[in-house]
């Protein structure tokens, strides 16, 4: 069995775990240099804020009543790895999927235990960290995220749902999803889909395998077992790019070397970079993490994470990497063998919908009117020629840093100046 | 009360004064982890005192490390500054840092980080006659009765770091 654990509204609950006064209010997360809303508390999607909406668009009644912050990455950075931390206690088996999702795998624990177990792991989660997380149970990834939206939908779950792979239970849960909200399933294979009369998940878990590999692809073949129960994708395949990139590979053999690391987080950087460009979107941060192998026992364990924000939404693969070393120099620690390194693109955005900020000037436009050509000749060039035909250096580390966010919270986590503060007397 | 806990205590801070550059004091510290911590210090295998030193001492088995000595749960650890001087006879000054576990239970007796009204503060814990109550260690504020009032436990306070003439930031 595995269980996808998800904090809830991540970025306002990190916010509100140091700043108790937010409890209850509407409270959301506006992206870099505080273009739109990225983050919402329930109370404010309850006010008919949408994710995305533009800040300078917001009615002024909303704006008056809702406390809308800059993002502070180094702190969800920071919350997200305590949460995984925490989590590794409950599993040695923890895979960060993106930074307010991981899969806890539970293979060899006994089956009875588990459900007692995922509670205890969300009440531990939930007191150590502040931060409150749902949790699904299932077979396979793709029930485990089903589950998971049950255990935040359904109040009476208490936060934690566990979804076999067959009962009644499951039946009816299959029937009321239709197959564009299931995980990896784009909407014009859902149309297509619809046309054969495959409309909900249960009619996909039915159908044949081998026929729908063949009118689909392999990819929506392993769908359909995965809806069975059996396990069939890998962490990679699911992305949803719309939302966010993950580009992560274990090494062939262990390795300390800071060198191979870089390497490697620079590979997955391009490859990340060239995903997102070909889909049209920005990432606004960059995620990398490292691990060393949890079930080589007798082996000094290690796994860390850093997030950094770019200071615009960006597809240029040059400031991508610039933030992915600064990342992963964050964290780099001598002394382990690393089994994995991954980077994720955070909060991706659409080109076209982009938010302009209103610092931009006609420099900046130009810059990026080159930037633009460079990344197209670059990814023409490798595809044309061959994979890393042109390939990326080290960026220079004095890169300035400046990002609009004159709302952001303290980094309470990891800046000695800006700590919480606690009165004494009252 | 100087005890040899106490020498011990200030021979940690010696070391850490002598030790560590700047710059690895502020990558180290600001993460409650024991994996970014400092490299650790050699462990006298002695209490400080006069006379020859043990043999034994030349062989370092293990190292010391403040960062690990105080934070027993990184994930659940948090540094935080206290503000005020109502906790003085707790040893908390105002300006102070404290270090603040989650994970811990909440007990009479434990000084807390407690959000009252939405208000971070730190509070001893007390039950008197059956009842929880706030008491602070400066007689001039009157002890909080918890009854009836929207609060939640944040944290307990396990340790305070307070820095001497000659050692603040």
């Amino acid at each position: 069995m595995i269980a996808l654990v998800d904090g809830n509204s991540f970025y306002v609950s990190c916010e509100r775990v140091f700043d108790p006064r937010l409890e209850g209010r509407a409270v959301g997360v506006l992206s870099n240099n505080d273009g739109c809303v990225v983050a919402r508390s329930h109370e404010l999607k309850a006010l008919g804020v949408a994710m995305g909406a533009p800040l300078h668009l917001l009615p002024p009644a909303v704006r008056r009543q809702a406390v809308l912050l800059s993002s502070n990455y180094a702190l969800y950075g920071d919350m997200s790895r305590r949460v995984n931390q925490v989590l590794g206690e409950f599993s040695p088996d923890v895979e960060p999927y993106s930074i307010d999702e991981s899969f806890v795998g539970f293979s060899g624990f006994p089956d009875g235990e588990l459900e007692p177990r995922c509670r205890e792991l969300r009440d531990t989660v939930g007191r150590w960290t502040g931060i409150p997380v749902g949790v699904g149970l299932a077979p396979t990834r793709t029930l485990a995220k089903l589950a998971n939206r049950l255990a935040k939908r359904e109040p009476a779950f208490e936060g934690v749902c566990r979804l076999d792979a067959a009962g009644e239970a499951t039946r009816r849960v299959l029937e009321s999803c239709p197959v564009d909200d299931l995980w990896g399933v784009a909407r014009r294979s859902a149309e297509r889909l619809a046309l054969m009369g495959i409309e909900n998940a249960w009619q996909l878990r039915e159908a044949d395998p081998r026929w729908v590999r063949s009118r689909f692809s392999v990819v929506m073949e392993r769908m359909v077992w995965e809806l069975r129960g059996r396990p069939a994708i890998v962490l990679d395949d699911m992305s949803e790019p719309r939302r966010r990139l993950l580009v992560s590979r274990s090494f062939g053999r262990l390795t300390g070397e800071r060198h191979e690391l870089e390497a490697a987080m620079r590979q997955h950087c391009t490859r990340a970079g060239e995903k997102l460009r070909r889909q049209g979107s920005l990432a606004q941060a960059v995620q990398v993490f490292v691990r060393t192998n949890p079930f080589l026992a007798g082996e000094p364990q290690y796994r860390n994470a850093a997030v950094v924000a770019l200071p615009a939404p960006s597809a240029d693969s040059r400031e991508l990497l610039a933030a992915a070393s600064r990342a992963l120099a964050a964290i780099y620690l001598e002394g382990y063998r690393y089994q994995k390194c991954g980077v994720m693109l955070l909060d991706l955005v659409d080109f076209e919908r982009r938010q302009a900020s209103l610092l931009e000037t006609p420099e900046d436009d130009a810059r990026r009117a080159r930037s633009q050509r460079l990344m197209a000749t670059l990814d023409r060039l490798n595809r044309e020629m061959g994979r890393d035909t042109v390939r990326f250096g080290l960026p220079r580390r004095d890169n300035a840093w400046k990002l609009r966010c004159e709302r952001r919270t303290p980094r309470y986590t990891t800046c000695w100046d800006e700590l919480m503060h606690v009165k004494t007397g009252r | 009360m100087p005890s040899t806990r106490y020498c011990i205590y200030l021979q940690y801070l010696v070391g850490v004064a002598m030790k560590l550059s700047d710059s690895t004091r502020a990558r180290v510290i600001g993460r409650a982890e024991p994996g970014t911590a400092v490299s650790g210090l050699p462990l006298m295998g002695c209490r400080v005192r006069a006379g020859f030193p043990s043999p034994a001492d030349d062989h370092l088995e293990a190292e010391i490390n403040l960062h690990e000595h105080v934070v027993k749960r990184p994930a659940a650890t948090y540094f935080v500054r206290a503000e005020g001087d109502s906790m003085l006879g707790d040893g908390i000054h105002d300006g102070d840092l404290l270090v603040v576990d989650r994970s811990l239970e909440p007990l009479p007796g434990r000084v807390v980080v407690i959000a009252l009204e939405g208000e971070p503060t730190v509070k001893r814990l007390a039950r008197r006659g059956g009842e929880v109550w706030l008491v602070a260690s400066n007689p001039r504020f009157a002890p909080i009765p918890l009854a009836g009032r929207e609060c939640h436990v944040w944290g307990v306070v396990t340790h305070v770091l307070h820095a001497l003439p000659g050692g603040e930031r």
